[in-house]
């Protein structure tokens, strides 16, 4: 569904992907490990166009290397940007009516929208107050579903668990289970090796821009070596 | 009593100019970073092209003020595609020099191609009668620009709190990369937002054609110095604080102007700023600016 391929991305002087190559297959559930500065993000801005990048990205068979990530959303492609990125100044419900921009014209948008508050309840509660106000476990959710109001086929998910506590973090991650119930495509992007891998199907492990290792999820955990690459070593 | 009643109904109409032009610097501001410091061409291209209207046998205001508006709008949205979009995610000076050259040219041209001096437009004279309201003389021209402020805040709070584009230019006043990730064109939303300002250009356009009944290069180019410091006062990239911020100064304005004797009225704009000062100094974010870090909007 997803393949990348070569991937290059380069700020300036500093090139943050080093030719990474990546498969994801319809339905499947990848993760995307590596310490901080690995390039996880840059690899995610680039798959979705928000980086220029040399390599290429195609989706649904389709190469999407040229498209604008406007046209790429439009094409079912969603991120969960990292740190959630709610637009702070909107409420809960104008945050998820942005979501469905793609699909402004459909009829269907309540009973998508229903939908997901039924999965986040706290969101309902709150469908008037302003984003900024949230506490971080509440803003992750509602990036979540105003990422799935696009109805995506792919959705990317940039650190989920950044600065939340273990106990929102356990349930986020029940979310993301649910979701990968439902049948999408999924792309995790965690530094947490051990909570991702419970949830992916398969696994690459990055760092400084280059894939170290790739394999099943199952065979990853069992792993020795990857305690070293949680702390950021070779 | 009456001369107070007449000073504050001056004040509104001069704080009502001020608020209009002032939200069109602060919404192309809060969506892109930009000062446009070619609003003021933009109020200007909308008053020649009713002064070329008139030359072609125009007669009819409803027509002057629709001629108006619409270049307005077009001569916002020619210069967002022409001159902004290129410099778009250069640094804000180049934006700002841009701005400043857009500003420069259009200016020279209007100088160049149709003349330095004022040119008579008196097709919205209709516009600014004197009439009584029991013992008051009040100028219909003034209770216009007071309505049309009115309505034209109410009109624009609505788009940006009701319709999708307003919520996506809102949004992406805050954070441009993660509007974009929900699918909304980058160049829709700038776009629109250089309308609505073109918008805002023009109907300003209309008022000050009415009051003064020509045209000059600097049309529009001093009118929008003073919307900057309203801008400034309210706190920028607000667009509450620059309603906020045009009305003050308007009030400002006509109460220097009251008080300072008759001779000294060349002073009122030197201590208009003077007073301002005094209020950034006091708020340096402005009225209803928030104090942000660099780096708190993110691109
Ligand atoms: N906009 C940028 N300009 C310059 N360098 C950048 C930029 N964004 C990222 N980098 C650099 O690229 C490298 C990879 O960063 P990236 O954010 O992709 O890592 P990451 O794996 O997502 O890290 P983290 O886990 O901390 O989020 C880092 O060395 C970073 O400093
Ligand atoms: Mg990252």
């Amino acid at each position: 569904m997803l393949v990348v391929e070569n991937l290059v991305v380069r700020y300036g002087p500093i090139t943050a992907v080093r030719g990474v190559s990546i498969e994801v297959g319809a339905g499947e559930t990848v993760a995307l490990l590596g310490p901080n500065g690995a390039g996880k993000t840059s690899i995610v801005s680039a798959v979705i166009g928000l980086v220029p990048s040399t390599g290429r990205v195609s989706f649904d068979g389709r190469d999407v290397s040229n498209l604008s990530p406007e046209e790429r959303v439009r094409a079912a492609m969603t991120v969960v940007p990292e740190g959630r990125r709610v637009f702070a100044n909107l409420t809960v419900a104008e945050n998820l009516r942005l979501g469905g921009f793609v699909r402004r014209r459909e009829r269907d948008q309540d009973g998508e929208r229903d939908r997901y508050l039924a999965m986040f309840p706290v969101l309902r509660e709150r469908l008037d107050q302003l984003a900024g106000t949230l506490s971080g476990g509440e803003q992750q959710m509602l990036a979540i579903a105003r990422a799935m109001m696009s109805k995506p086929r792919l959705l990317i998910l940039d650190e989920p668990s950044l600065g939340l506590a273990p106990r929102i973090v356990a349930r986020i991650f029940e979310h993301i289970v649910e979701l990968k119930k439902s049948g999408i495509t999924i792309v995790l992007v965690e530094q947490n090796m051990m909570q991702a891998l419970a949830v992916a199907d398969r696994a690459y492990v990055l760092s400084t821009g280059t894939i170290r290792h790739a394999g099943p999820a199952a065979e990853l955990r069992a792993d020795p070596r990857l305690a070293d690459l949680a702390i950021g070593g070779h | 009593m009456d001369y107070a009643i007449q000073q504050i109904v001056n004040a509104l109409a001069f704080g009502s100019e001020y608020a209009l032009l002032a939200l069109g610097l602060a919404l192309v501001f809060s969506i892109m970073g930009l000062v446009n410091f070619a609003h003021g061409e933009i109020i200007a291209v909308a008053g020649y092209s009713v002064f070329f209207a008139v030359a072609l046998g125009l007669q009819s205001v409803l027509g002057a003020v629709t001629i108006a508006i619409v270049m307005g709008i077009v001569t916002a949205l020619v210069f967002e595609r022409v001159a902004f979009r290129p410099v778009r995610y250069a640094p804000t000076t180049t934006g700002l020099l841009t701005a400043f050259g857009v500003s420069i040219v259009v200016q020279n041209m209007l100088t160049l191609f149709v003349s330095p001096k004022a040119r008579a437009v008196p097709v919205l004279g209709p516009l600014n009668q004197t009439f009584f309201i029991g013992p008051y003389a009040v100028s219909s021209l003034q209770l216009l620009e007071l309505a049309v402020t009115i309505v034209a805040i109410v009109a624009l709070v609505l788009f940006l709190n009701r319709s999708l584009l307003g919520l996506a230019i809102r949004a992406a006043a805050r954070d441009f990369s993660t509007v974009r990730l929900m699918g909304v064109k980058a160049n829709r939303v700038i776009a629109t937002g250089f309308a609505l300002s073109g918008f805002l250009a023009g109907v300003v356009s209309v008022f000050i054609l009415a009051r003064r009944g020509s045209v000059e290069p600097d049309f529009g180019s001093a009118p929008v110095i003073k919307a900057f410091v309203a801008c400034v006062l309210g706190g920028f990239g607000s667009l509450a604080g620059a309603a906020v911020g045009g009305m003050v100064l308007g009030f400002l304005d006509v109460a220097i102007l009251v008080a300072l004797p008759q001779k000294f009225g060349g002073l009122r704009d030197a201590l208009t700023y003077f007073l301002v000062g005094v209020v950034l100094f006091w708020r340096p974010q402005g009225l209803l600016g928030r104090t942000v870090e660099l780096g708190d909007k993110e691109v």
